[in-house]
């Protein structure tokens, strides 16, 4: 199997007026083609960085990111990104923002064909009824929901989330889990999912990577392909459990916390 | 429909009751018109000369809104150099502060002087003057404050720079340049005015205003102040509807 991301001993600083702020530091990770890797880490550790070199957005200070075998210097149309901060262009209609892409990525869908693939996509979502709504007329999580539409819209290869349900109720949350379940039988991805949400990570990904404390670096890579995993009920078991304890005993380690403190935030 | 009556009746009765109140200052006070003409002095005014008034006005018209066209053409791509280059925008800055800080009284007679006898085109290039700086600060702040949260969803796809600027950055700036509009639409025709009346030359309003001077017929010098300000009003309300039109999207429903 080969790779399609490839990310080798990738660091990277910002530069501040206080100095050089170094966020990652000799990172690897590699995703196999079909693939979904989940990321989670300390908030400000540098995963929102991480996606941005990832999408060729920004180029690392040293290392490299490889996709498809080819070497990531500039943005690509191939990739889908849903940002953490799902800005929706106000001057535009749902529907509108969701098929932005298509008017840039080459295609040879018809005008009619977009706006089905842009309808189904909402309605896939839960948001049939709100295309042509503006984006200030819908809740935050509405949008969170549209803005993981525009990723997809395209069909891109490569997906990259960071924390894509992070606006939502538990709830809403669980449907989306399971959409993008159905969204990747149909469509076969290669994702890049950031979160904090262990059972989301566990449950969507097939290995989960614990980053650490800032500057991050892999802390911990943990396969969590599970048996029979569309269904949610899949969380429960005493398989799933088992990761989970682990993933958050990383995540206590990543936080610099003393090993066997209960307390924990993230598996709510 | 209750509303849309409301939205016309609104403003409207506002302009009736400041005329009112006019009149009746005048009224109270007993001032002659030489010192106050009331709102009942103009109406003959405007019946003698409402030739002169269509004549003149439209001279003033024209000339000011083609100023505020270069103004706006010229403005903003002032404002896009300076907000897409923040080394431009650091070197054309205090220049422009500056150049806006001149009073244009004092330009006037340089510009008379510059192109002599061609009225209007001094008239144009004082409209324009006076009218520009505005816009090209609000399309530079406009450019330069562009989330990159904005661009990062084209440039992730691969987005040259001139699709992400027609596709996000125009029209997020929309609402500033809007604003800046209206301001320059008022500045315009103090611009048109301020050469029609400095270096008098026989046109626009500015022109009948100074034969209402010559002439000590006060009533037609506020008849003249009130055309102007109907004309301001005019052109004020054209660019609200354009903004209506091309950046409706920023009003944000009340409540
Ligand atoms: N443009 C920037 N300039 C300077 N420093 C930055 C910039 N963006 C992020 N940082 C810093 O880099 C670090 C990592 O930021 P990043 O957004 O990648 O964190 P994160 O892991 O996504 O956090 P969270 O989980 O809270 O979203 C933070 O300490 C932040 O202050
Ligand atoms: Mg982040």
């Amino acid at each position: 199997m080969t790779n399609l991301i490839e990310i080798k001993g990738v660091t990277h600083a910002y530069k501040t007026d206080n100095g050089p702020l170094p966020v990652l530091d000799d990172l690897n990770i590699s995703v196999p083609e079909g693939d979904f890797c989940a990321v989670v880490g300390p908030s400000g550790c540098g995963k929102s960085t991480l996606t941005k070199l990832v999408a060729g957005l920004m180029k690392p200070d040293q290392g490299e990111v490889w996709l498809h075998g080819e070497r990531v210097t500039s943005p690509r149309s191939t990739v889908g990104m849903a940002f953490q901060n799902p800005v929706m262009l106000e001057w535009r209609t749902i529907l509108q923002n969701v098929l932005l892409p298509l008017e840039i990525v080459p295609n040879k869908m018809s005008k009619r064909e977009k706006e089905e693939r842009g309808r189904e996509l909402l309605a896939l979502v839960g948001l049939e009824g709100f295309e042509d709504k503006r984006p200030s007329e819908l809740s935050g999580g509405m949008r969170q929901r549209a803005s993981l539409c525009r990723a997809i819209v395209h069909k891109p290869d490569v997906l990259i989330m960071d924390e894509p349900f992070g606006a939502l109720d538990a709830f809403t949350r669980e449907d989306l889990w399971q959409t993008m379940h159905a969204l990747r039988a149909e469509e076969p991805f290669t994702g890049v999912l950031i979160t904090h949400d262990l059972r989301e990570s566990v449950y969507l990904a097939d290995e989960v990577i614990v980053l650490s404390g800032r500057p991050a670096t892999t802390q911990h890579v943990e396969n969590v392909k599970l048996e029979g995993r569309t269904d949610l009920e899949v969380i429960y078991t005493p398989e799933a459990t088992d990761i989970l304890h682990r993933l958050r005993h990383q995540i206590e380690i990543a936080q610099g916390r003393a090993e066997g403190q209960t307390k924990d935030e993230e598996a709510a | 429909m209750m509303k849309h009556w409301k939205k016309v009746a609104t403003p409207l009765i506002a302009i009736v009751a400041f005329l009112a109140f006019w009149e009746f200052i005048v009224w109270v006070n007993q001032w002659p018109n030489y010192k106050m003409a009331s709102p009942s002095d103009l109406i003959p005014a405007y019946a003698k000369y409402w030739n002169l008034f269509l004549i003149y006005g439209w001279q003033t018209l024209w000339r000011t809104v083609v100023g505020l066209l270069v103004a706006v053409v010229f403005g903003t791509l002032i404002g896009m150099v300076m907000g897409f280059s923040r080394t431009m925008r650091d070197a054309l800055y205090p220049l422009l502060v500056g150049f806006n800080a001149i009073p244009k009284a004092t330009v006037v007679p340089v510009i008379a002087l510059i192109f002599i006898g061609q009225h209007d085109f001094n008239t144009v290039l004082i409209a324009f003057m006076i009218s520009f700086f505005p816009i090209s600060v609000a399309v530079s702040i406009g450019l330069s404050t562009l989330e990159p949260e904005y661009r990062d969803i084209l440039r992730s796809l691969g987005a040259s720079k001139w699709t992400i600027f027609w596709k996000i950055a125009l029209p997020k700036t929309l609402p500033e340049f809007f604003g800046a509009l209206k301001v320059a639409v008022t500045l315009a025709f103090i611009g048109t005015n301020l050469m029609e009346i400095v270096e008098p030359h026989g046109r626009g309003l500015g022109h009948l205003f100074d034969s209402g001077k010559i002439n000590a017929d006060y009533p037609l010098m506020f008849a003249v102040l009130i055309a102007l300000a109907f004309l301001g009003i005019l052109l004020y309300y054209i660019v609200v509807g354009l903004e209506k039109i091309f950046a409706g999207w920023a009003e944000r429903p009340q409540g």
